[in-house]
């Protein structure tokens, strides 16, 4: 059972990386584009936030299984 | 509320989880109620009294509280937006007019900009959608205690206020917006959607059932994603709202005058009612000092008063998690919605576009 902990904890910590990863390179693209073509930036942001949703989405799903995981199913490790 | 103790925890957890679930239970069920277990003669139409009965009930069961909330949300979304657009006129807009406006332009230009075709019926649905998700999410602002406990005291044993926590929501949503690709897939391109489906990537007979494969998998993981995304954000948004609520509560158990006092004066099924009360007096404190009835150095000691007497320390942290947490899923409600909205719209603009 105190596998679960582990288990909870990989999901968390992977899936944060490969958010932070996706959100960096976004952000990054984002300033990078709006710095050559300012004109461009709401309509840039716009899209980044668009997209910043899709990448959100798979680490927030990894949490709240990874709090399933920690609280319900093995409460008693915790 | 939930101590110390993991199995008052899990149970608490999971008392949130469980819907309210109406269905039919099969004969020869043990029925296990305060009274002692029951076996049941003959099937049974009736509310499930804990997750092992409404998993009993198998297909024939519909979850009651998720339906007449986001039904409501519904009709609460129809009848604003009527009303405003009873209202409009070429005038100066004001209050809600002048919001609904603001939505409505906002949709129209999202919709512009990512809607090629010439359908009359996307902008409105994208708007029902975008307001609908919206108002199903917005009750994962209300705090994850109030309207169970509140229901519970009326008689009804579970509710989950948020529907947009309850896959069968989500999805049937998704399954929605899947019909609708379909029919305007096989609308506008008739023949032509065979032939995407079969002829795709490899422009070959031989490739035929390969392509077959690989586009159904691309087709069907559309509305699968959908409906997942959104009920994945706010379930877990949800669990971490129901975490933090029970830390609120541990932490108000130990505090400093309540731990003994409270147990004194109310035994444990009260709380409910004092921090309710506590929470009055907090905010009436807080409004007295912003109409300037009293200075803010008495605020502060006030408050912190009332605090220490309804829970402490712990329990001021449990609260401004619970805020912080609510401020920022603000922007993750609003985002869900928006991503479902603009999805939604993509996949209709392809299914609109003749040859790509």
């Amino acid at each position: 059972m105190e596998l679960v902990i582990i288990a909870a904890a990989i999901m968390l910590g992977m899936g944060a990386l490969g958010a932070a990863i996706g959100m960096g390179l976004l952000g990054g693209k984002l300033i990078e584009g709006t710095a050559r073509q300012p004109e461009l930036g709401p309509m840039l942001q716009g899209k980044m936030f668009l997209l910043a949703g899709l990448i959100d989405a798979v680490p927030i799903i990894g949490v709240g299984i990874a709090m399933y995981l920690i609280f319900v199913v093995a409460p008693s490790v915790a | 509320m939930a101590g110390e103790n993991p199995a008052s925890t899990t149970e608490y957890i999971q008392h949130h989880l469980q819907n309210l679930v109406f269905g039919k239970l099969p004969e020869g069920f043990e029925r296990h109620t305060d009274s002692g277990t029951e076996i049941l003669m003959a099937d049974t139409w009736t509310m499930a009294h804990g997750a092992s009965e409404a998993a009993a009930m198998g297909f024939w069961a519909i979850h009651v509280d998720s339906m007449i909330w986001s039904i409501g949300l519904g009709l609460v979304f129809c009848w604003m937006f009527w009303r405003a657009a009873k209202k409009a006129s070429t005038g100066v807009p004001s209050g809600f007019i002048n919001f609904a406006e603001l939505i409505v332009e906002f949709i129209d230009n999202s919709v512009k900009d990512s809607f090629s075709g010439n359908n009359k019926m996307v902008a409105p649905l994208a708007l029902t959608i975008f307001v609908w998700i919206f108002l199903m999410n917005l009750m994962d602002l209300l705090p994850v205690d109030l309207f169970p406990k509140l229901l519970m005291m009326a008689g009804v044993e579970y509710q989950k206020i948020v529907p947009s926590t309850d896959p069968n929501i989500t999805m049937g949503m998704a399954l929605g917006v899947f019909v609708l690709m379909l029919y305007y897939n096989i609308k506008i391109k008739g023949f032509g959607f065979v032939k995407e489906l079969t002829m795709h990537p490899f422009n070959h007979w031989a490739f035929i059932p390969i392509n077959l494969f690989m586009e159904m998998v691309g087709l069907l993981a559309k509305p699968f994603s959908l409906g997942l995304r959104l009920f994945g954000n706010m379930y877990a948004g949800e669990m971490i709202f129901i975490l933090i609520a029970m830390m609120f509560a541990a932490g108000a158990g130990t505090g400093i005058l309540t731990g003994g006092l409270n147990a004194q004066l109310f035994g444990e099924s009260t709380n409910f009612i004092f921090w309710l009360v506590i929470f009055g007096l907090v905010c009436g404190v807080c409004w007295m000092n912003l109409k300037e009835k009293i200075s803010t150095s008495k605020t502060i000691l006030l408050t912190l008063g009332l605090l220490t007497i309804g829970g402490g320390v712990f329990a001021l942290g449990g609260g401004l998690m619970q805020w912080g947490w609510a401020i920022f899923h603000i922007l993750v409600i609003t985002l869900q919605a928006f991503i479902f909205m603009v999805l939604t719209i993509v996949y209709l603009s392809m299914a609109h576009e003749e040859d790509h």
